[in-house]
C-alpha cells in the first residue's frame, strides 16, 4: 500500500495515530493536579514537537544515511522562515504560499551551501556548514537588516501590501490562516477535570509532518536510499562501482535543507514572528542532538529525539524550587531541603544539565539512541516469551513411530 | 587483439621513479599477471589504470579509449572493475544490498534520483542479484550484514559485486593476500570458473606464485618500476633475469 512494506505501514499508522491523538496522550493529568505541569498537550508545545520532528527527519536523511554531519542546518530553517514571512507580507496570510516559498528558497540556499561544503568531508565539512550558518546569522543581524529586520526581526503588519488579501482595519492583527481557517483557532473539550485542546495550527503542522515522514520512509527504502547508505559505508567502493558519490550527497543535503525550510515555514505559520536567533549555531546543534538522541539512521528516532528535547525544554525547565518543595513536602523539613537542593540544579534553568546527562548516557550505553533502547526492551520480552514457550512441552505433531 | 594498452608510462613521486617507461599489452579474454618484488611499481601501475593516479608520461588506452584524466567511476562505467587487496565492500549494508548497488550502477549510470522507487518493483535487478549470489554460492547469506562475513566470503562478495556489472576487464590487486591456503585455492577455483564461464579479461597483480602459475596465460615481471620480461608462465619460471630479480629470492 502506498509503496510501503507491511512494517513501514504499521510504523506509519502508529505515528499517525499518536500524532492525531496527541492532545489526549500529552495531557494525561487532570487540570489543577500537582502533576498537571507535566502535561504537554497545549498547542504551542505540540506544534514545536511536530515542527522540530520535521526538521530532525530531514536532518536524518543527510546525517543518518550519508554520515555527513552538518552543523549549520539552522541556516536553512532561518532562511525558510524569512521567505515565509515575506510571502505573508507581500502576498497573503494564507500559509500555503509561505510554506512553499520557504521550501524553495531553503532548497536553493542549500544547493549553494552544499555545493561548496561537500567539497570536503568529516570535520572540515562540519566546520564549513557551521561557518555558513554563522555567516547567515551575522548577515541577518547586520547588513541584511532591510530584509531580515535585524535584531527585532520581522512580523506581518497591517500596512504590508499583501496583494491577494483585502485591506485590514487599522489596529487589527494579521492572522496566519489556511484558506480562512485561523492557525490560532482552538477547540477545547472538557472531560471531567481534564481539558483537551484541539488546535488548527497543530493539525496543519501534524499533517505536513506525516507527509514528510511518509516521504522519508520512501526515500529510506528506495534504491536512492541504499545509495546514500553506501556513501556512508564505503565511498571508495562506491566510486569504483561506477557511482559518483557527489551528486548523491548533494541531493541528500538539498533534501534535508528543504525539510529544514519546511520546518522554518511552518514555524512562521504558527507564530508570525521571525528573528535571526533561530539561525544561531545552538539551533544547529540542537537538531544534531535530537537525531543522535533518538537514533541516527532510524526512521522514527529523530522524531522521538525532537519530542524528548522539546519536552525537557518546555516542561522540565518550568520546575522551580517551590514545585520541588511541594513534591517533597511529605518528608521531614531537613531532608526535604536537602533533596530539593540536590534536585534543583537539574531542573528549571538547569534543564540543560539533565539533557546533557541523558545525552551522555544514551551515547555511551545506547549508541543507536532511544530506538535502540526500545529494541533492547522488545528483545528482552521476546526472549522471555521464547523461554516461556520452550518450557511448555511442544505438542506432538507426528505420531510416534 | 589487445583490450588494454599501456605505452611508455612513467610516474615519479618526488625523487623516486615508481614507474619507468612501462609498456604492457593485455590481450582480450586473457588472464595476464603482473608480478614483481615489493616496490616494483605494481600497485602504482594499477592506480594509473583506474584513474586514481595520472602518469607523468605515456598513455593508457582501454578498447582504444584513453583512460588518462578520467575519474574512477567513469572508468568503471566503461567496463573496468577492480578487486582490492583488502576486500572493499559496503560493510554496513546486507549482502543482498551489496549486490544490488553495482547492478543499479550498471543500469542507471553514475547518478539517478530514484527516491520514490521501491526495490521490490525492480524485478529484473532482483533476479540478477539473486542469480549472482547463487553463482558465487552465497545465496544463504544474502540477509547477513556484509561486515560480519569471513574474509573469504567478503572476497567472494566483492567478486560478485564486480561480476554483476559484467565487466570487460577485471583488475585484481593481490586477490589472495592474507588468505589461508584453503581460501586461496577456493579463490583460484572461483577465478577459473569466472574465466571459463564469462570470458572476462583479467589483469592480476599478485605476489603468490602458486596463484600466478595456476591462473595466468601471460606474465609480466616488473622490477624497480620497469617490466623485465613478459612471457608464458612456463617460460617465466626458468628465465634467468626473473630468477635474478624475483624468483631467486624465494
Amino acid at each position: 500500500m502506498l509503496g510501503l512494506g507491511k512494517k513501514d505501514i504499521a510504523l506509519f499508522m502508529i505515528v499517525a495515530l499518536l500524532t492525531l491523538l496527541a492532545p489526549f496522550i500529552l495531557n494525561p493529568f487532570p487540570e489543577g493536579s500537582e502533576l498537571a505541569q507535566f502535561n504537554a498537550g497545549y498547542p504551542d508545545l505540540m506544534q514545536r514537537f511536530v515542527i522540530f520532528g520535521i526538521f530532525a527527519i530531514g536532518f536524518n536523511i543527510l546525517f543518518g544515511l550519508t554520515g555527513y554531519l552538518s552543523f549549520g542546518h539552522a541556516a536553512f530553517l532561518g532562511v525558510g522562515s524569512y521567505a515565509a514571512i515575506w510571502m505573508m507580507k507581500l502576498l497573503t496570510m494564507n500559509v500555503i504560499p509561505a510554506i512553499i516559498m520557504a521550501v524553495i528558497v531553503a532548497g536553493l540556499f542549500s544547493v549553494l551551501v552544499g555545493y561548496i561544503s561537500l567539497r570536503r568531508s568529516g570535520i572540515y565539512f562540519a566546520i564549513l556548514t557551521l561557518a555558513f550558518a554563522q555567516m547567515s546569522y551575522a548577515l541577518a543581524y547586520s547588513v541584511l537588516t532591510p530584509i531580515t529586520g535585524g535584531e527585532t526581526g520581522l512580523q506581518p503588519k497591517v500596512s504590508d501590501p499583501r496583494l491577494f488579501d483585502g485591506a485590514l482595519a487599522e489596529g487589527a492583527t494579521p492572522q496566519a490562516n489556511l484558506f480562512g481557517l485561523d492557525m490560532g483557532a482552538s477547540y477545547e473539550m472538557a472531560v471531567g477535570n481534564w481539558l483537551f485542546t484541539f488546535n488548527a495550527g497543530y493539525y496543519v503542522a501534524a499533517a505536513v509532518m506525516l507527509a514528510s515522514f511518509y516521504v522519508a520512509i520512501r526515500i529510506f527504502r528506495s534504491p536512492f536510499g541504499i545509495m546514500l547508505r553506501a556513501v556512508k559505508s564505503n565511498q571508495q567502493r562506491m566510486n569504483y562501482t561506477g557511482l559518483n558519490s557527489k551528486p548523491y550527497t548533494l541531493a541528500a543535503f538539498v533534501i534535508s535543507g528543504m525539510y529544514a525550510g519546511l520546518a522554518g515555514g511552518l514555524m512562521v505559520a504558527m507564530d508570525t514572528q521571525v528573528g535571526p536567533e533561530r539561525m544561531f549555531w545552538t539551533a544547529s546543534g540542537e537538531v544534531v542532538l535530537m537525531t543522535i538522541l533518538g537514533g541516527a539512521g532510524t526512521l522514527i528516532g529523530p522524531v522521538l529525539g525532537a519530542g524528548m528535547i522539546k519536552y525537557m525544554e518546555n516542561i522540565v525547565s518550568k520546575i522551580n524550587s517551590d514545585i520541588l518543595h511541594t513534591w517533597f513536602a511529605f518528608l521531614p523539613d531537613g531532608l526535604e531541603d536537602v533533596l530539593v537542593a540536590m534536585v534543583y540544579p537539574f531542573v528549571g534553568k538547569g534543564w540543560h544539565l539533565t539533557l546533557g546527562i541523558v545525552f551522555m548516557l544514551v551515547v555511551i550505553f545506547l549508541p543507536g539512541g532511544l530506538v535502540e533502547g526500545g529494541q533492547r526492551i522488545m528483545n528482552l520480552f521476546r526472549r522471555k516469551k521464547r523461554a516461556g514457550d520452550d518450557s511448555t512441552p511442544a505438542p506432538k505433531s507426528h505420531p510416534a513411530e | 587483439m589487445s583490450i588494454l594498452e599501456i605505452k611508455g608510462v612513467s610516474k615519479r613521486f618526488g625523487g623516486l621513479k615508481a614507474l619507468d617507461d612501462v609498456n604492457i599489452s593485455v590481450a582480450e579474454n586473457a588472464v595476464h599477471a603482473i608480478i614483481g618484488p615489493n616496490g616494483a611499481g605494481k600497485s602504482t601501475l594499477l592506480n594509473c589504470l583506474v584513474g586514481k593516479l595520472i602518469p607523468d608520461t605515456g598513455s593508457v588506452t582501454f578498447q582504444g579509449q584513453s583512460l588518462l584524466g578520467i575519474k574512477p567511476h567513469q572508468i568503471n562505467q566503461m567496463g573496468v572493475s577492480r578487486v582490492f587487496q583488502t576486500p572493499e565492500i559496503f560493510g554496513d549494508l546486507s549482502v543482498w544490498e551489496n549486490v544490488l548497488i553495482p547492478l543499479f550502477a550498471r543500469r542507471d549510470g553514475a547518478f539517478r534520483m530514484h527516491a520514490f522507487e521501491t526495490i521490490a518493483n525492480e524485478a529484473d535487478i532482483c533476479d540478477k542479484a539473486e542469480q549472482m549470489l547463487i553463482d558465487v554460492n552465497m545465496q544463504d547469506k544474502m540477509h547477513m550484514h556484509a561486515a560480519s562475513l569471513s574474509r573469504g566470503d567478503k572476497r567472494r562478495l566483492e567478486m560478485a559485486m564486480c561480476l554483476s556489472q559484467e565487466p570487460k576487464l577485471l583488475l585484481l590487486d593481490e586477490p589472495t593476500a592474507g588468505m589461508a591456503r584453503a581460501d586461496t585455492n577456493n579463490t583460484i577455483d572461483l577465478l577459473k570458473e569466472i574465466q571459463a564461464s564469462r570470458n572476462i579479461t583479467m589483469a592480476i597483480i599478485e605476489h603468490d606464485m602458486h596463484v600466478v602459475f595456476s591462473l595466468a596465460e601471460r606474465v609480466t615481471v616488473m622490477a624497480q618500476g620497469t617490466p623485465l620480461v613478459e612471457d608464458t608462465p612456463d617460460n617465466i619460471k626458468g628465465h634467468p633475469k626473473v630468477q635474478e630479480a624475483y624468483l631467486g629470492g624465494h
